[in-house]
């Protein structure tokens, strides 16, 4: 197997830049610093959410590597702050000939005042003998006065322009956290399958597309192969670490559940399948302890918990109908499933102990991959066959029964899975033409094209 | 008396002799062996040369097909299992249902036959799905469609061990069109020999 370096190995030095009412220091910061974090929040015009304006970062090595990260690094973290919507924008190309200073009094305000932008973030890239060195400064464009500053230092020993977009995904997270209180996704991965290599599978007695499983930024930049056994690798989860991916592979003949620590080369197969004992669509526990999974060990597919180490195999349903497609309620507590136990696959809740019966929680005519949000939601994202051929993406609320469309009719929707706050759900759809990845607001809206070459299934979005 | 004895030892005689005659098999009597030829009868070229045959009349028909017994078995896996030349018949299925009709029957008749000609053969039983159903579940309606076909083999006399079951689910089309001649196509147990 052929494992993706760890891009998270960079390691980014968080300094606090002056006498500011920032946190920097400290990843969690006690009430009281909280408090003096409030007080430096950005407020938007009444109604509306703060604007920032991200001018291209300065570079100070003027090495065209570093003027090339000091751009990127602004686009990242433009879109950054555009996908959470927690600020509006002033739009990259409004900004052109407005010049920019670290230092707030060398600025223009008046000028940046016209943009409309309530706040204008600074920054300088500077490449340095271990790697990069970005300082980023927050001001309020009314009165100039800082709000944020903190430095980013990269010992990776790799040069600014190989970092630039993870310098940016730290930035938004970590503006985000300080000025918006929320646990930004920047950082966060994106997992799927896809045949875009065109390869076929190894067996030669049909010409079939192999499926590898992949790995993105969750923007869809960097997206890399971690598996190359050129056969049928699918449904794709990953460990609440964000260090494995479980997934379904035929590369046996048969299906079985694969875990691949993907930053060490560690490949297990705790499900110890066969062809009298295939095992498929595994997810992880909140906690990474357990899997759930599908399997026709006891001759007919039902839904089973076990182990990570394959220990403790647990049988919870047992049905003669189709039970599949497993996903955990956010507390651990409870298991979602389809079945078509009642005539058409639906979607049923039991107890993570398979001691209680159980009850069904949608009554349409065909619906599959149910996944449940991360707390402190309850919501339960799922594929919903609409009028035609095609399906749509829905949201069930679980405890008031009330269901939205996320998705409504472009191109046929199917297996969504929800972003680590929920904010989010990824989803595959045909509306661009073959198969690709999506991502759309939780309560629908544009949907972001992910994946562009070949076909691309099964998304999974990586907790952290 | 005596005139009796010899009658009836005549007529014994020739009862014995005409049953003889009748069930005896027939005597194999030497004959001259048949002309040497060249090929499947075995005989070696030992022999001198047969006279000139008269010139041949200058007509030709087509050589008759060669069919051996072995045809089948000298062939690789590949080639079995090349959908242009499979021996073996799909079984195909309506929308979301596993039952074989009994179109399905006589293909698995026909699949049963020739498992039963060529008894170390293993086979192993797809399942596929059109794309009309989500990828997740079709793994599962597959799979009840690869297992259908199987226990009409085994009820048909063939081994269990012999018969292996997979779902692809719907992700390897047989005719990747978006039509229904194609998702009619692409719901079928599909059969492979994976040993022999």
């Amino acid at each position: 197997m052929m494992y993706v370096k760890r891009s998270s190995a960079i390691v980014l030095l968080v300094t606090a830049i002056g006498g500011l009412a920032v946190a920097g220091q400290q990843q969690t910061p006690p009430p009281s610093q909280q408090q003096r974090e409030y007080e430096a929040t950005l407020t938007g015009k009444p109604g509306q959410p703060p604007r920032l304006a991200v001018p291209t970062f300065l570079a100070i090595t003027s090495d065209a590597e570093t003027q090339a990260a000091a751009r990127t690094i602004a686009e990242v973290l433009h879109n950054d702050f555009d996908f959470e919507l927690e600020f509006a924008l002033v739009e990259r190309n409004a900004l052109g000939g407005i010049p920019v200073s670290a230092n707030a009094a060398d600025n223009q305000w008046d000028r940046w005042r016209e943009t409309g932008a309530d706040a204008l973030v600074v920054g300088t890239v500077e490449k340095t003998g271990t790697g990069a060195k970005v300082s980023v400064y927050l001001f309020r464009v009314d009165g100039g006065r800082q709000v944020f500053a903190k430095e980013y230092t990269s010992t990776s020993g790799r040069t600014p322009g190989i970092d630039a977009r993870f310098f940016a995904h730290t930035i938004a997270d970590e503006i985000h956290l300080a000025q918006r209180g929320l646990q930004g996704v920047a950082r966060t991965k994106l997992t799927f399958s896809s045949n875009r290599d065109g390869e076929r599978t190894a067996t030669t007695y049909a010409q079939r597309n192999a499926q590898e499983i992949y790995v993105s930024d969750y923007d869809g930049a960097n997206q890399r192969r971690v598996t190359v056994n050129r056969n049928l690798n699918i449904t794709p989860s990953w460990a609440p670490d964000a260090q494995a991916i479980a997934y379904t592979s035929f590369v046996a003949g048969y299906m079985d559940i694969r875990i691949s620590w993907i930053y060490k080369g560690i490949l297990k197969l705790p499900a110890k399948g066969s062809y009298a004992n295939q095992n498929s669509l595994p997810v992880f526990s909140s906690d990474g302890t357990r899997l759930a999974f599908s399997s026709n060990r006891d001759g007919n597919t039902e839904i089973y918990v076990m182990n990570v180490d394959g220990s403790g195999v647990r049988r919870l349903t047992n049905h003669r109908a189709i039970d599949t497609t497993p996903t955990w309620s956010p507390s651990g507590t409870h298991i979602a499933f389809v079945s078509e136990r009642g005539g058409n696959p639906n979607i049923w809740r039991i107890d993570a102990q398979g001691l209680e019966q159980p009850v069904k929680l949608t009554h349409e005519s065909w619906v599959d991959r149910p996944t449940w949000s991360p707390p402190p939601l309850n919501e339960i994202a799922y594929t919903s066959r609409t009028g035609g051929a095609g399906f749509d993406i829905k949201v069930l609320d679980v405890a008031s029964g009330r269901i939205r469309a996320i998705t409504t009719g472009e191109g046929s929707n199917e297996s969504p899975a929800f972003s680590p706050t929920g904010r989010h759900i990824a989803f595959t759809t045909t509306r661009w033409g073959k198969t690709q990845i999506a991502v759309i607001g939780r309560n629908g809206g544009i949907a972001r094209q992910i994946t562009r070459n070949g076909e691309n299934k099964f998304p999974n979005w990586s907790r952290r | 008396m005596r005139r009796t004895s010899v009658a009836m030892l005549v007529v014994v005689i020739l009862a014995f002799t005409g049953a003889c005659g009748k069930k005896q098999p027939p005597v194999a009597r030497p004959t001259t062996p048949p002309p040497a030829t060249t090929g499947a009868a075995g005989t070696t070229a030992t022999r001198p040369p047969a006279p000139p045959e008269p010139v041949p009349e200058p007509t030709t028909i087509p050589a008759d097909p060669t069919v051996t017994s072995g045809d089948l078995a000298s062939r690789s896996i590949d080639e079995i299992n090349d959908p242009k030349q499979t021996p073996f018949q799909p079984v195909f299925f309506a929308l979301d249902r596993e039952e074989i009709d009994g179109q399905g029957q006589a293909a698995l008749q026909n699949n049963a036959q020739i498992l039963k000609q060529y008894a170390s053969w293993v086979v192993t039983i797809e399942g596929h799905c059109d794309e009309r159903g989500t990828p997740e579940y079709n793994l599962a309606l597959g799979e009840r469609r690869a297992l259908a076909a199987r226990d009409y083999l085994v009820s048909l006399g063939i081994a269990p061990d012999r018969l292996k079951t997979v779902s692809y689910g719907n992700e390897f089309p047989f005719d990747p069109a978006h039509t229904e001649e194609a998702y009619s196509k692409n719901r079928r147990a599909h059969f492979v020999v994976t040993a022999k």
